[in-house]
């Protein structure tokens, strides 16, 4: 279902430009709809597929009797293609509150649904995922926390065949990673489910899905690792996951999705990324992140590699995407010498300069990385210079962003501190005319006056 | 942006830490106005932070729920019938007309009506059905050729050939080649592997056959495990049923029990 037609173009019945325009409004929308924080709402992704997908079908509502009709004839009819036919019509008729109510109401209706997405016939299940979808969008609760118990035991059914995954099986775990994102996404999620989630053997199930290896999907992991990030970023029991080693996987993840990045143009691979950067990111600020003499940290400087390489592909293919890589880059740094240390060594110093003329909130994350990094002292700031440090300083104090130049105030008061001579060349390079601009600006003119004082008398 | 070159290697290499370097820091460092320190930043998941990515994600998700909420990709026209005579199919999709047709009604036999998936499979039918010459020599020399094209093996009996397409060619035990006369609704694309491998029931109708040889009247159940690949000739349909429900092209006085 997604992997299959990822990547294929539906037919053109318009021209490129008109596609791009019409992104462009989705994607306005989109942010609006995010801003009136509706964008959780399944209703906003309904309604722009159901106009595209369905225009002039109509969902009926269904009654207990015609819902069993149809669960009946998918279990137990003689020809495929009417079992089928079957699960079609119910799906359709799911697409409406009312259905999905008396579905959920009927009983043994969602233990019918799990045989058939266990089912041995391929299109079955295919259709039955579709159900399973169509459940997972519906605005009342009740009946997406009715398919929940379910999904323990569908990804074990589905693990259980992890040898030998096929299409059909792909497609159902990508079904139910999106169902369970949905649940997850849920207002009342952080009180009501996801306690129970992390309370069942699912956080280890959707870990499995994401380790690296020839089994893993990319389908199948975006939908479980979009799962991961809603279930860490509602705060609830973080440290439980850590332990379960969430944070050695998603860095193995790391390194599986850079290597991936070199080896093929595959543009769905930001999908993944995103998630990823934002379950590592927050993760690292648990406590449990920091324990001492665990190997539940996250030490491997090939991550550090990985995520450059990350950052590269994200400048080329989706640069609005590159401020939560830099997020992630602050905070493995932030606390880390041996991260900061990496960060010399392997060279990426020049790299993470380039990003500065990239936007003002990538700036500002660029130089506080630099900050991480130039205040562990003067081992370190020795070896941010010399090189193009300074002059990268002073174009960023030519911006008018207050931010952009408030980071860079800071960094240039620890390299005045931490390495002799950096006063010297930035007075020689007319670093005092780059902060005289700033002088009255509210919230820099002190630190631009501190920097004054320290650059003329030391 | 230029990536060292050793980069890759290093991603490529050992797992490991890189050994810190000396941290010494100076409590002027923080002294207002100067106020950096070194933190990892948490977002919640409302935070304005995450609206690019979760904008994409979106995108994406419209994207694929487009493809999902409609039928798999295929054009939809107005509805429309099939124009063969006899035929009221009705159709919305052009793909699915295509291979009904192509699977209903282009290789008909014209003595009996079944139709073939294919033009040899159409030719095979005519021969070893419709022509009197071809019984009188099967009586003396093996005249059933492989279904296969390109393999040249004959056979004596239609059930000698079945259990070589089976053997060596693979076939399920169970396959049939002709459709039954009633088109049963838009075939999938595809279908036309089905047609080689129909389960056995799954059509839900007895094979009404009145074949070239013998033929049980019931389906057989499914075949033995692996294990026995020869006991299952004893309950195979003693031959393959080439069409269903059709007349004979030339009367026979009695079935034949010769070629069991």
């Amino acid at each position: 279902m997604w992997s299959r037609q990822r990547g294929r173009l539906k037919p053109l019945c318009c021209g490129v430009e008109e596609l791009r325009c019409r992104r462009r409004e989705r994607e306005a929308a989109l942010r609006k709809a995010r801003r009136e924080q509706q964008l959780v709402s399944k209703r906003l992704l309904r309604d722009e597929a159901l106009e595209e997908a369905e225009e002039g079908c109509v969902a009926m509502i269904f009654g207990e009797a015609e819902i069993q009709q149809f669960l009946r004839l998918a279990q137990r009819g003689t020809e495929e293609k009417e079992r089928e036919g079957a699960l079609v019509s119910l799906r359709r008729g799911l697409q409406r509150p009312e259905t999905q109510q008396t579905f959920i109401r009927l009983e043994g209706s969602i233990r019918t649904l799990v045989g058939l997405l266990t089912s041995n016939q391929a299109l079955l299940q295919l259709e039955a995922a579709r159900c399973l979808h169509e459940l997972s969008h519906s605005e009342q609760s009740a009946v997406v926390e009715a398919c929940l118990p379910a999904t323990s035991y569908l990804l074990t059914y589905l693990s259980g065949h992890s040898s030998d995954f096929i299409s059909p099986h792909l497609t159902v775990l990508e079904a139910l990673g999106y169902a369970l994102s949905q649940l997850l996404q849920a207002k009342e999620a952080p009180e009501k489910i996801i306690p129970s989630v992390l309370g069942s053997t699912l956080p280890q199930h959707m870990l499995q899905l994401l380790q690296p290896g020839p089994k893993l999907n990319l389908g199948v992991a975006v939908e479980f690792a979009w799962c991961l990030h809603y279930i860490i970023c509602s705060q609830v029991n973080n440290a439980l996951l850590i332990t379960q080693g969430a944070l050695s996987t998603l860095g193995l993840l790391l390194l599986d999705l850079a290597g991936a990045v070199q080896r093929t143009e595959d543009a769905g691979l930001e999908l993944l990324a995103c998630p990823v950067f934002r379950c590592l990111s927050n993760l690292l600020t648990e406590a449990a992140a920091e324990a001492v003499g665990g190997q539940l940290q996250l030490r491997d400087e090939r991550v550090v590699a990985a995520l450059f390489i990350l950052l590269q592909f994200l400048l080329q293919k989706q640069p609005s995407l590159l401020p939560e890589g830099l997020w992630l880059l602050n905070n493995l740094t932030a606390n880390s010498p041996s991260f900061c240390t990496s960060l010399l060594s392997l060279d990426l110093i020049e790299p993470l300069l380039h990003l500065l003329s990239v936007s003002n909130v990538v700036s500002v994350l660029v130089l506080t990385v630099l900050c991480n990094v130039a205040e562990k002292g003067p081992a370190y700031c020795q070896r941010l210079w010399p090189g193009p440090l300074l002059s990268s300083l002073l174009d960023t104090l030519a911006f008018s962003d207050t931010e952009v130049v408030g980071q860079s105030l800071e960094l240039l008061q620890l390299l005045f501190l931490y390495q002799p001579g950096a006063a010297q060349a930035f007075l020689q390079q007319s670093g005092l005319q780059a902060l005289q601009r700033h002088e009255e600006v509210a919230q820099l003119q002190d630190r631009v006056h501190a920097l004054q004082q320290t650059a003329l008398h030391g | 942006m230029q990536l060292p070159p050793a980069l890759h290697a290093r991603l490529a290499g050992a797992p490991g830490s890189a050994e810190p370097l000396p941290v010494e820091r100076d409590p002027a460092a923080r002294t207002a106005p100067f106020r950096f320190a070194p933190r990892p930043v948490r977002f919640p998941r409302e935070h304005d932070f995450f609206e690019e990515g979760d904008v994409q994600r979106h995108l994406y998700l419209q994207d694929v729920l487009t493809q999902v909420g409609g039928a798999p990709e295929r054009p939809r026209v107005p509805e429309f019938t099939c124009q063969v005579a006899g035929c009221c199919q009705v159709f919305d999709a052009l793909e699915d007309y295509e291979h009904h047709y192509h699977t209903l009604h282009r290789n008909v036999c014209s003595f009996c009506k079944r139709a073939f998936p294919s033009g040899h499979l159409l030719d095979t039918h005519i021969l070893e059905w419709h022509d009197s010459l071809f019984q009188i020599l099967a009586e003396r020399q093996d005249m059933y050729q492989c279904l296969v094209e390109g393999c040249t093996e004959k056979f004596r009996t239609s059930r000698d050939r079945k259990e070589h397409l089976v053997m060596r060619h693979l076939y399920p035990v169970d396959f049939r080649f002709d459709k039954p006369r009633k088109s049963r609704g838009p075939v999938m694309p595809g279908a036309a592997e089905q047609v080689l491998a129909e389960a056995p029931g799954d059509d839900g109708v007895p094979s009404e056959v009145d074949a070239m040889e013998v033929c049980s009247e019931h389906v057989e159940p499914p075949p033995a495990p692996a294990g026995e690949r020869r006991a299952y000739s004893h309950r195979i349909p003693s031959t393959i049923c080439f069409g269903q429900g059709a007349s004979r092209g030339f009367k026979r006085a009695k079935k034949r029990n010769k070629h069991q």
